[in-house]
């Protein structure tokens, strides 16, 4: 039920965040889903894209230091409260969120979260098992 | 295997007794040749005629870089330019360069010594050396290539630089030793990688690595990352180039120093004092065989240990240890003295980092800052930005731990630190002293 990310280091620098969007362009790789983490120093770029193994090759091959991780994608009611609801339950189950970004698309009437948690695979079960959405990596590619 | 049985495994006596005839005869020889040892000589009050025993020699005075500057450029040779067949010079990259000169015999002795050198570091005349040191004024390219010619191995002078290719001769031609610089060797194993050829389907046995200091961490770096047993030379051009010193792949602890043709001393570079055995300070070195250009007590500035303990191998001659820095790229900052070596000893034993750095120095409000600058590679990479900053904060606390001095550590990006074809540039000091 993971979803793929794949991670960038990038330099504090003009252009540089360019320099990633432009090797993906070429290479016809669809961004699906983004967030930046940076510092004074560096930043690390998180993406979901549509081809994982070519956008690693190729940011590899343009000399970027390139991590792939897995995260979960959840389906959030959109709705006041929905997001807190998902956060309170992983809350009491003492798993923590180390980050989370929105993803762009809706999946039906419902929001898209991607989160990265300490503890995966007791947090996908968690969520199941209270009826919220994990969606797998095959669609979230495509979404 | 020994390449000059004889002269490499003298009794101490022996060898000392060679010693003194030799240093005698050049004492003499630049005394009534060189104007600049004639001169040096009188300030102090003494004449060749004082030698009776080694112990004497410590009376007459050093030669410095400055010196051979200031006799650029030919100044300091002690024959006339018809018997001078080769010159080299340094890249004088801090000033004027440095000109040395050889006389057909010179370069005789060069070439056993280089020839005694690969041998230790575990050549012989069946293997094909891929000479990646760059050919040119530099000693280095010239110096293993002859030395290799006179073992009667094959040699690829491939020399420094255009890397692709080297990696395709390396392929293709099945090169079984290497010899390059530390830091071009590991560009070397990148390059490789990037081109998708394995250095464990390669056929190297032995690496000969020089002419900049390496620490033993790398040593580890270097032969797990390119499948050999690295071994260690030493040399610089003003006493002969390359072949000065030589690890013996056997022990892989100390280079032997080729004492029948160079004496060397260690003394304490504040006050010229000689030091014992076992002590660490400034290497000199006296060359007892050239004829062109004979140096006397020149002061390397490179900062080692002398241990005179017999070697497995067979070696009687005294070995130096892996020289830990340099007397002038010893940085002081805010008081302490810091070698870039300790800093690479630190960054190397933290897991997932790769000896890639660079020391930027500054002084801000009269205060010296040290940055260290440290690539990124896959293995230390995180998606998590705190996994990073607390990688750059272990960094800065160890190089506080052992050197006593505060650094800002900054991760950059793999290969934004300036790969260089020969020696690598570790210190970058913007301060205006």
């Amino acid at each position: 039920m993971q979803v793929k990310q794949i991670s960038v280091f990038l330099e504090n620098k003009a252009g540089r965040l360019s320099e990633v969007t432009a090797v993906l362009a070429e290479t016809g790789i669809n961004i699906r889903a983004l967030s930046v983490a940076d510092t004074s120093d560096f930043g690390v770029l998180r993406l979901i894209v549509n081809d994982n193994q070519k956008a690693l090759e190729t940011l590899k091959n343009n000399g970027f230091s390139v991590g792939i991780t897995d995260v979960v994608a959840v389906e959030v009611p959109d709705k006041p409260g929905g997001l807190h609801l998902i956060l309170d339950l992983l809350h009491r189950a003492q798993i923590n969120v180390e980050y989370m970004y929105a993803f762009v698309q809706q999946s039906g009437n419902n929001a898209v979260m991607i989160f990265r948690f300490d503890h995966i695979d007791e947090a996908i079960t968690l969520l199941q098992e209270n009826g919220l959405t994990v969606v797998e990596g095959s669609k979230v590619y495509a979404l | 295997m020994i390449y000059d049985i004889e002269f490499e495994t003298l009794p101490r006596e022996a060898l000392s007794a060679i010693q003194l005839r030799r240093l005698r005869a050049t004492l003499e020889r630049v005394y009534a040749t060189v104007p600049f040892y004639r001169k040096r000589f009188e300030e102090a009050g003494i004449t060749p005629n004082d030698i009776h025993s080694l112990e004497d020699f410590q009376r007459f005075p050093f030669t410095t870089k400055q010196d051979l500057r200031d006799n650029y450029p030919f100044g300091m040779f002690a024959v006339p330019m018809d018997n001078v067949v080769r010159i080299h010079a340094s890249s004088g990259t801090t000033g004027q360069p440095t000109v040395v000169g050889y006389t057909a015999r010179d370069i005789n002795t060069w070439s056993v010594l280089m020839a005694r050198a690969l041998t230790a570091g575990g050549a012989g005349r069946r293997d094909i050396i891929h000479n990646a040191y760059g050919y040119g004024l530099f000693t280095g390219g010239l110096g293993v290539h002859y030395g290799a010619e006179k073992l009667g191995a094959s040699v690829i002078p491939v020399s420094g630089g255009n890397t692709k290719r080297q990696i395709i001769i390396m392929r293709d031609f099945g090169p079984t030793i290497l010899t390059a610089t530390p830091s071009y060797a590991l560009h070397l194993a990148e390059e490789a990688e990037e081109m998708g050829v394995s250095f464990q389907n390669l056929k190297f046995k032995y690496g000969i690595f020089g002419a900049e200091p390496w620490s033993e961490q790398m040593r580890q770096e270097i032969e797990r990352k390119l499948h050999l047993k690295a071994v260690d030379i030493y040399g610089l051009s003003e006493i002969i180039g390359p072949g000065v010193a030589a690890e013996c792949h056997e022990a892989q602890n100390g280079l032997h120093i080729f004492e029948d043709h160079f004496i060397p001393e260690i003394i304490d570079p504040a006050t010229g004092n000689v030091l014992p055995y076992g002590e660490t300070g400034e290497l000199v070195f006296t060359s007892i065989t050239k004829e062109a250009f004979p140096i006397i007590r020149y002061r390397t500035r490179d900062i080692t240990t002398l241990n005179p303990e017999p070697c497995i191998c067979g070696r009687t001659l005294v070995r130096m240890k892996k020289v830990s820095g340099r007397t002038d790229d010893m940085l002081i900052i805010r008081g302490v003295n810091v070698f870039p070596s300790q800093i690479e000893s630190v960054l190397m034993e933290i897991e997932g980092i790769e000896p890639h750095y660079q020391l930027v120095v500054d002084r801000v409000d009269n205060l010296d800052t040290l940055t260290v600058l440290v690539e990124i590679s896959d293995r230390s990479f995180s998606d998590e930005v705190k996994v990073l900053q607390q990688l750059e904060r272990k960094i800065s606390f160890s190089i506080k731990e052992y050197l006593g001095v505060s650094a800002r550590v900054k991760l950059v990006e793999p290969k934004a630190i300036a790969r260089s074809q020969g020696k690598a540039v570790r210190v970058i000091d913007n301060r205006k002293i």
